[in-house]
């Protein structure tokens, strides 16, 4: 076995096995600890050695002795020892899946957005805090803290390892679904200087919505999400050039955008659709794939694609959706009904200086042949901007403009 | 998100408050380093030397000149900043809201969203 191959594996198995600790001696806080303590240890001491022949079973063993010391080495806990270390043979992490169980645990409510990624990523996506850390681009004593505090909120919440019932469950999947797009945002949104470490996370968030989905296939949100993911994910190596430069969407080289992904993606869109309700992440999911289809923008399917971010619009009121609509209201009936619709969020607080808005006015100004407005706007949309990606790519629109 | 607290100080602000209101306001730095620190939002905190010491640095024809600083000419100056990484900037703000020097007039606290990063040894 590879390295990256044993890796993989030992990710794989650190949700299972940590879901089982967890059912068995609670104290999700320590059980965790322990995990992340074998999986390093495995990582470790593997190389050359190859992988045991059960590793869960390794993984088990080791991570129930490290809970055992740690419970042993905490003086306040001396009573439970002769409990645990009853039980010192540990059995083997049951064959069921808990990831799900542990994702609704690290995307509890009580915890912040920021919090709920960085725990969803080391205790089911089985990365060390420095990884986390990395990705993040803070010190990875920051990141200790920020896991750390999340455990204790979870604690404090008296969360129970189960999945949620009823209307809670609706709820706290709408939350898990959310960490992972945010997840894999943050890949995608890749800034200067560390697009590697960056689209990594996009893959581990594919990967984590691909166990939601084995848990869930006929969840139409969860597909949607899935999809959405392989489809935006499938335009990658197209999306900016060597140097680095953000190609917008029209301008893409759509022989360079991943033909698997996209057809994977476009199959999980259709199940989807055909399912009883359509949720937020099908129908941007269906979008994507209208997209995929289209040999070049010219044959895009603009007034599908207007259809659905009406529906979009409907089912989830957004500011933002009402800005993608008008790009493509504006290609299908002319740039000046796209700056009608557009001028509809100049009283939007959310909207106001936004540089989302900006550039989009720019663009239409641009079709519409006001290339002065156009350029102006493309200037403060650079400024308005935190990415420096995209400050480059509207500073390059405006010096085209330029009288 | 990562956001720059600055901290424009005003060194006749200072001087004109008492004993006890400066170490109030160092306690409340204390205090509001360690919640940083906990909460997982701290990356980094720095204070500056006293802006006499500032040197100005140019290249002029290849050559670097030095003069005395500070660059800017005013009553205030940079005093020190936290960098904190967090969920939105309305949290930063609250954040910022939380600093002492927010608490008196004649001492500026600005929030601003750090756009490129780079050059941390541990990460």
């Amino acid at each position: 076995m590879t390295a990256p191959a044993i890796e993989d594996l030992l990710r794989e198995l650190a949700p299972q096995v940590l879901g089982a600790l967890v059912r068995r001696y609670g104290q999700f806080e320590g059980c965790e600890d322990a995990v992340q303590e074998a999986v390093l240890a495995a990582a470790m001491q593997r190389p050359g050695q190859g992988m045991p022949g059960n590793p869960r079973g390794w993984l088990m063993t080791v991570a129930s002795r490290r809970l055992i010391d740690q419970v042993r080495s905490d003086q306040a806990r001396r009573e439970r020892e002769s409990a645990l270390a009853a039980e010192v043979a540990p059995e083997e992490a049951s064959g069921t899946d808990d990831t799900l169980v542990l994702l609704f645990m690290c995307c509890h409510p009580a915890l912040t957005a920021a919090s709920q990624t960085a725990l969803t990523l080391r205790a089911v996506g089985g990365l060390t805090t420095a990884e986390i850390a990395r990705a993040f681009l803070v010190p990875e004593a920051t990141m200790a803290a920020r896991i750390s505090r999340a455990k204790q909120r979870i604690k404090a919440a008296g969360s129970s390892f189960s999945l949620p019932g009823g209307a809670e469950r609706e709820e706290r999947l709408w939350v898990v679904l959310h960490v992972l797009y945010l997840i894999f945002n943050e890949g995608y949104t890749a800034s200067a200087g560390r697009e590697l470490h960056r689209a990594d996370l996009a893959r581990e968030a594919i990967r984590l919505a691909r166990m939601v989905h084995a848990q869930l296939p006929d969840d139409g949100e969860v597909t949607g999400l899935l999809a959405l993911m392989l489809l935006t994910h499938a335009r990658q190596r197209a999306r900016t050039t060597a140097a680095g430069d953000l190609v917008p969407l029209a301008e893409q080289d759509r022989a360079t955008w991943d033909r698997g992904l996209i057809d994977e993606g476009t199959a999980l869109v259709k199940a989807a659709l055909a399912g009883p309700a359509l949720g937020p992440y099908q129908l941007q999911a269906a979008i994507a794939a209208t997209h995929a289809d289209a040999a070049s923008a010219a044959q895009t399917d603009w007034r599908q694609v207007h259809a659905l971010y009406l529906i979009l619009e409907r089912i989830a009121p957004n500011p933002m959706v009402t800005l993608n609509r008008a790009v493509a209201l504006a290609e299908t009936q002319g740039p000046a009904a796209g700056l009608a619709l557009l001028s509809t969020l100049d009283g939007d607080e959310r909207m106001a200086g936004h540089h989302r808005l900006l550039s989009v006015r720019a663009h239409l100004l641009e079709k519409a042949g006001d290339t002065a407005g156009a350029c102006d706007h493309y200037r403060r949309a650079a400024r308005a901007t935190a990415s420096i990606a995209e400050q480059r790519y509207l500073q390059s629109r405006a010096s085209r403009l330029r009288p | 998100m990562k956001f720059l607290i600055s901290m424009h100080i005003n060194p006749a602000v200072l001087d004109a408050l008492t004993d006890e209101e400066k170490a109030a306001i160092g306690a409340g730095h204390g205090r509001f380093i360690e919640a940083l620190k906990g909460s997982g939002e701290l990356i980094t905190t720095q204070a500056l030397a006293d802006p006499s010491q500032a040197a100005v640095v140019s290249v002029r024809n290849g050559q670097p000149v030095v003069t005395d600083g500070p660059f800017l000419e005013g009553k205030e100056y940079l005093g020190g900043f936290y960098l904190v990484d967090c969920e939105s900037k309305e949290r930063a703000i609250e954040l910022a809201a939380q600093v002492p020097d927010s608490a008196i007039a004649g001492l500026g606290v600005e929030v601003r969203q750090v756009m490129f990063a780079d050059g941390q040894l541990d990460a």
